[in-house]
């Protein structure tokens, strides 16, 4: 594995700007970390933060809506917009050589945007189809309540909001969501591939240099309460979320929590993918992933299944999940080190992966986290590490959201 | 350095590799020339069934060996189905090349357990359950079933709940038997891959290949009944869908046709994600939640697929702004302008894609099966570049002269 250099820049005005050149790749990519998540979003303007992601892009400094597409195209940037409960995020992946040009572009596009008022009502109408959308998907309707309930409804809240919160957004919302959130104190941009870092460094300092904003002040974050919900819904299968909580990214157990969830879901030798579908033919999708927001966080799993095999693979699935606790193999163990010695190599390849590695370090941790940091810490996981994490933390309060014709019996 | 190596080895299996000195990280997959459109009535879904079952064991490792074992590589492992081909392929580290291989080539001689056989069928029927909850709610496969009627290209990659619950064990080794000869199957790699150990290593492990029991052919399909569990309505009605669904099949380039990479073009012209006339038209205006088009090359024609989701009572009046577009290009054309930036974009997504070997393996893969070509990066770079107005026009007059084959999915199956 190459040796990662990470550069760390602080400008006067707070914005920490992250680097990790990659002289063997042809990519470059970056993103812009904002401090305007969705938990920043006033309590009745559900989907604002989201929103704010198409109305910034409608025209910027010296472009028009249709300049941004154009140059975009023609830079030919991978782009991406899209808000998480903290962060608004804006970045792209391209070929390395268009790297500068793409981040004059996202400069005035973060820092000057026009958000026209006359566009607004096109904005909103593309929100309400993202919210429409999300009717239709019933694993996705499942996991965002199940994050409010884990999480809190302001905390928890999806990014596509709510339909009362679009209704009732104004103008003024979306100036004063900009004014005060917008800002370089506590923002981060991050960038990897194929540059030099003095001259990316020199590019965004005259960029982002001047940049002036409201000062920072943190929003605290609500708290989620546990219980079982059913949504009634006809379907061909009966959709199973749950959740439970776990310690987050910045704590240092973090790792003994991932690689308990690495064995129960990481590969078709995994203790949920052998157990409920290969021994048992009970769902064709089973899964679980841990998340993390900066002061806490969870396990979140799923399984989609028929409405007659529901409640065994929602029973075996929890038992399973329980039972962590009660002992691990070693050749389980070793089989998750060499999947994130193989996951972590493979990064390398990757701009784009490099960039989110880095931004979710920082944002949780205040730091970059190199590769090989990771790799000794999994190497030198042991099984009572793990089965000690999970013992001290027995999974427990789970929530429920079912999707179907009938609710399942769920342990209280 | 990028160098393309082939061999065929004496049992008729191919291989092909882009080889990558510079990568960490090394690709490989069997890429199988069978798919939906090989099977018969009574096999319908067997190609996807069977691709399941290659992965329950050999004769050399149980069911739980090969999963283990293809978690001990620790790489990206999968495979897929699709009308023409089935795919198993593996990215992993360097160092666990011989492994990889050893483990991939003995899984496409399976032991094909009747033990196993009902468990894996039940993963299938949640699968195929699966699907009916989500949009387009059966949209695709009904147009494709019109288009193409439900046999050959038309018939589905999963089968009916029907064709599942019938299938039989002896069925789908009569299948096997006939479609995974050695001639019939290509094995690709890309990334750091060490060519000579590998089809060395081909060539000693598939020694035995060629000797498989002759099957029998499939009875004839009797193309005047409809197969089972399937409809040929336009309009579906999909009771739990707020969107309503519009999906539309038009004629392509076929996969060897050198009008593909002005199909392409076309198609990112007209409705791309961003930046394409359906974009303007009715995503940012917020009319639609999706306006879609895009291209599906097969061995002897090809497909353009329009899909178009908003809310019910919008479909049919969007369906006429697309319509407006198509007739509009049509009439005039596109501009100098939109074709550079069409090329720009597609361009650059090709050098983006190059950098992943696991991306590169499919390009390998894909070409030397299906058309016994292997096209680099700039070569394929130069044929978006070179592609005219002229070009563009020529491939729209042929896919959109005659009207489209069409499905809808709404709630009510409004009429």
């Amino acid at each position: 594995m190459p040796i990662e250099i990470v550069h760390v820049e602080t400008l006067d005005n707070g914005l920490v700007i992250l680097g990790q050149p990659m002289s063997w790749l042809r990519t470059a990519a970056f993103s812009l970390a904002l401090p305007a998540g969705i938990h920043c979003e006033p309590v009745d303007r559900g989907g604002l933060a989201g929103l704010m992601c198409e109305m910034i892009q409608r025209g910027a400094g010296p472009y028009s809506s249709r300049d941004i597409v154009e140059l975009q195209d023609n830079l030919g940037l991978d782009h991406s917009a899209g808000v998480s409960s903290s962060l608004a995020s804006y970045g792209a992946m391209m070929p390395a050589e268009v790297l500068s040009d793409a981040l004059d572009l996202y400069a005035e596009i973060t820092l000057r945007p026009h958000m026209p008022e006359d566009q607004l009502e096109d904005a909103l109408q593309v929100s309400m189809q993202e919210l429409l959308s999300v009717e239709d998907e019933p694993t996705q309707l499942v996991m965002m309540r199940l994050k409010q309930l884990q999480y809190g409804d302001l905390s928890g809240r999806p990014a596509c909001g709510n339909r009362a919160g679009i209704e009732s957004i104004g103008h003024e919302d979306v100036v004063s969501f900009f004014q005060n959130r917008y800002r370089p104190q506590g923002s981060i941009l991050a960038v990897a591939g194929r540059f030099e870092w003095n001259q990316v460094l020199d590019r965004c300092q005259k960029l982002f240099g001047d940049w002036q904003g409201a000062p920072a002040h943190e929003i605290p974050l609500d708290r989620g309460r546990g219980g079982y919900e059913h949504i009634d819904q006809e379907s061909s299968q009966t959709h199973i979320g749950f959740s439970f909580d776990a310690v987050p990214f910045s704590n240092e157990s973090f790792y003994q929590m991932r690689a308990g969830v690495g064995i129960l879901s990481d590969g078709m030798s995994s203790r949920l993918f052998d157990r409920v579908r290969e021994q048992r033919g009970l769902c064709y999708t089973v899964s679980a992933s841990n998340h993390s927001l900066r002061d806490r966080g969870a396990v979140f799993g799923y399984a989609g299944t028929t409405p007659e095999r529901a409640q065994e693979t929602l029973d075996v699935t929890l038992r399973e999940i329980c039972s962590l606790a009660d002992g691990i193999e070693q050749a389980e163990l070793d089989r998750l080190k060499v999947r994130v010695q193989s996951s972590l190599i493979m990064e390398q390849e990757s701009s784009s992966s490099a960039v989110a590695s880095m931004l979710s370090d920082w944002f949780h941790r205040g730091r970059v986290i190199t590769a090989q940091e990771i790799e000794a810490i999994i190497e030198s996981l042991t099984i009572k590490d793990v089965v000690d994490y999970w013992t001290e933390h027995p999974p427990k309060d789970f929530r429920v959201i079912t999707l179907g014709s009938s609710p399942l019996q769920v342990p209280a | 350095m990028l160098t393309f190596r082939e061999t065929t080895l004496p049992n008729g299996l191919r291989i092909a590799a882009e080889t990558d000195d510079r990568g960490y990280s090394a690709s490989f997959g069997y890429f199988v020339r069978t798919g939906a459109r090989d099977e018969t009535d009574v096999e319908s879904g067997v190609s996807h069934f069977l691709e399941h079952m290659m992965f329950k064991g050999t004769q050399r490792r149980s069911a739980a060996d090969v999963n283990r074992e293809l978690d001990e590589l620790g790489g990206q492992s999968n495979a897929y189905t699709s009308e023409e081909q089935t795919v198993y392929y593996a990215t992993v580290l360097p160092k666990y090349q011989s492994r990889i291989i050893d483990l991939l080539t003995d899984m496409m001689r399976p032991s094909l357990a009747e033990s196993d056989f009902d468990t894996e069928r039940n993963v299938i029927l949640e699968e195929i359950a699966k699907y009916e909850d989500q949009p387009p709610f059966g949209a695709f496969e009904r147009v494709m079933e019109l288009y193409f009627t439900p046999r050959g290209l038309g018939r589905r990659v999963l089968g009916t709940a029907e064709s599942i619950a019938a299938m039989t064990p002896q069925v789908m080794r009569n299948y096997f038997n006939r479609r995974y000869a050695p001639e019939n199957i290509v094995l690709a790699a890309a990334g750091k891959v060490d060519f000579d150990a590998l089809a060395q290593q081909a060539e000693k492990s598939t020694a035995d290949w060629q000797k498989l029991p002759k099957s029998r052919a499939p009875r004839p399909d009797d193309v005047a009944t409809v197969p089972e569990g399937i409809e040929l309505d336009a309009m579906i009605d999909a009771p739990d869908a707020s969107q309503g669904y519009l999906v539309r099949v038009s004629p392509a380039p076929a996969t060897a046709d050198p009008s593909r990479y002005a199909a392409r073009l076309l198609t990112t012209i007209l409705g791309d994600d961003s930046g394409s006339r359906f974009f303007w038209e009715l995503i940012d205006t917020g009319r639609a939640e999706s306006a879609a088009m895009w291209t599906q090359e097969f061995a002897d024609c090809g497909a353009a697929y329009t899909l178009l989701v908003c809310p019910p009572e919008d479909l049919s009046g969007n369906r006429e702004v697309i319509d407006k577009v198509v007739e509009a290009v049509l009439r005039d054309g596109v501009t100098e302008q939109e074709l550079v930036q069409a090329k720009n974009k597609t361009i650059a997504s090709c050098i983006m894609q190059s950098d992943r070997p696991s991306n590169r393996l499919f390009g390998v893969g894909n070409g030397w099966q299906m058309r016994g070509e292997y096209v680099d990066l700039e070569t394929m770079l130069d044929r978006y570049r070179r592609v005219s107005l002229a070009d563009v026009a020529l491939v729209a007059k042929k896919s959109f002269a005659k009207p489209p084959t069409e499905t809808f999915a709404v709630a009510g199956a409004l009429r």
